[in-house]
């Protein structure tokens, strides 16, 4: 009977923790589990909370914004959200995204100053490349 | 012959583009570097997710996600194009749009209809008239997943009301710092193909229900997919530059030295005509 498993939090931008623990808290949607080694594998929806784990040193413990938890008998796996989400945050970001896109086919685009920015060193470029075939020619 | 002053005008003018270009190619390559290291660090969460989720739609399970069974009538297809945000970096974003167009007219020939949603501004510029449903630019070097969400929600529900029958993301792969690819992949349905094979069969438990829990994953799973695009299209982006910049500063200096050469000669010239103009001078006073 294995009395350790392996504890691995990773986000989709970063691995926040790997290790060998002996227990394990996490904040599950329907309230705390404690995971135990050899658990049976589980799937579980995580809310934003501490997740408290204990090592050789003691207990220690992160915050995590939410995700999906994963446990087999000796690995558990969380994977964390790096956004905070609720139902209707990512609905107001969705119509964002459409207007967003709706904007720029009608060619207004307020928030785009960089466009000019791009424009400006188009054209310098493009400056650049005349000249430089110009003196090329005068060589040849 | 071009004057002197001219050519070293030239000259100047051309070593400024030099540094510019050189100044360029190596920002671009402090930033692949870092660009890959954030490639590194999204692989983990990926790769478990593949994992989960391939077990998810291999294994019998009790509740099937939509994202997994595959519809027979395509009238609509999807397209989420992952381009940069700013130009200078060779054919980076020319032949992801190519791979895009061909795949594009594939599906037009057969009469379907096509919804796109672009990362980058590039790509935004370039698919305008053909109907982007979605877009996000100006992420940034250091993009989230935050900034994301809402782009790829919108193609996301499009699928699950069935306005797309098909969801495609078209996006670099970083080969090595030499090396891109475009490549065209089929998101949803999630295709089994890709998928390890597993020795036996269990399910999980799931708490809360198995629907609410695979429904969160399928969601973050596609986003980690999009995520992990964009992410490796800097990478890309950032080696096509470095590249990019230092064939300019390549073609500089080889014109430079051209130039360098052309007035050489032109002195050279100059000075042996005003020798013989003295010599002829004095012998005429002789």
């Amino acid at each position: 009977m294995a009395t350790t498993m392996h504890l691995d939090v990773v986000s989709a931008e970063e691995s926040i923790y790997s290790g060998t623990v002996q227990e394990l808290i996490a904040p599950g949607s329907m309230g705390d589990l404690g995971i135990m080694p050899s658990h049976s594998q589980l799937i579980t929806t995580l809310k934003a909370g501490e997740l408290k784990y204990k090592t050789e040193e003691g207990m220690s413990s992160l915050f995590v914004a939410g995700g999906i938890m994963e446990v087999q008998p000796t690995i558990v796996t969380v994977l964390t959200d790096t956004a905070v989400r609720a139902e209707d945050l990512d609905e107001k970001a969705a119509e964002e995204a459409k207007t967003r896109a709706e904007n720029a086919l009608q060619g207004k685009d307020p928030e785009d100053m960089d466009y000019e920015a791009v424009k400006a060193e188009l054209d310098a470029a493009k400056a650049q490349i005349e000249m430089i075939h110009r003196i090329g020619k005068t060589l040849s | 012959m071009a004057g002197l002053k001219e050519i070293r005008s030239q000259i100047g003018s051309i070593q400024n583009t030099k540094k510019i270009t050189k100044a360029m190619e190596m920002v671009a390559a402090s930033k692949m570097r870092r660009a890959k290291d954030r490639m590194e660090a999204s692989r983990p969460y990926a790769d478990k997710m593949r994992q989960v989720v391939s077990h998810i739609a291999l294994g019998n399970l009790e509740y099937q996600h939509s994202f997994v069974k595959s519809r027979d009538t395509v009238k609509r297809v999807g397209y989420i194009i992952i381009s940069s945000d700013r130009g200078l970096c060779g054919g980076l974003n020319t032949n992801l749009f190519k791979a895009a167009f061909q795949s594009i007219a594939e599906w037009k020939e057969k009469d379907v209809e096509v919804d796109i949603a672009v990362f980058g501004s590039k790509a935004l510029s370039m698919f305008k008239k053909y109907g982007v449903v979605a877009e996000a630019n100006g992420l940034g070097d250091a993009p989230t997943i935050d900034d994301m969400l809402g782009t790829i929600k919108v193609m996301l529900d499009a699928y699950e009301e069935g306005q797309i029958d098909r969801l495609y993301l078209v996006e670099n792969e970083f080969v090595n710092s030499m090396t891109q690819t475009p490549r065209v992949s089929q998101m949803i349905p999630i295709v089994a193909a890709e998928m390890e094979e597993l020795e036996y069969h269990w399910d999980y438990l799931y708490e809360p229900e198995s629907k609410e829990v695979i429904d969160s994953l399928m969601t973050r799973y596609i986003e980690s997919l999009v995520y992990q695009g964009v992410v490796e299209n800097i990478a890309c982006e950032m080696s096509a530059r470095m590249i990019a910049m230092k064939s300019a500063t390549d073609n500089a200096g080889d014109m430079i030295d051209k130039l360098k050469l052309a007035y050489n000669k032109a002195r050279q010239a100059a000075i042996t005509q005003e020798i013989s103009e003295i010599v002829s001078g004095a012998a005429a006073v002789e």
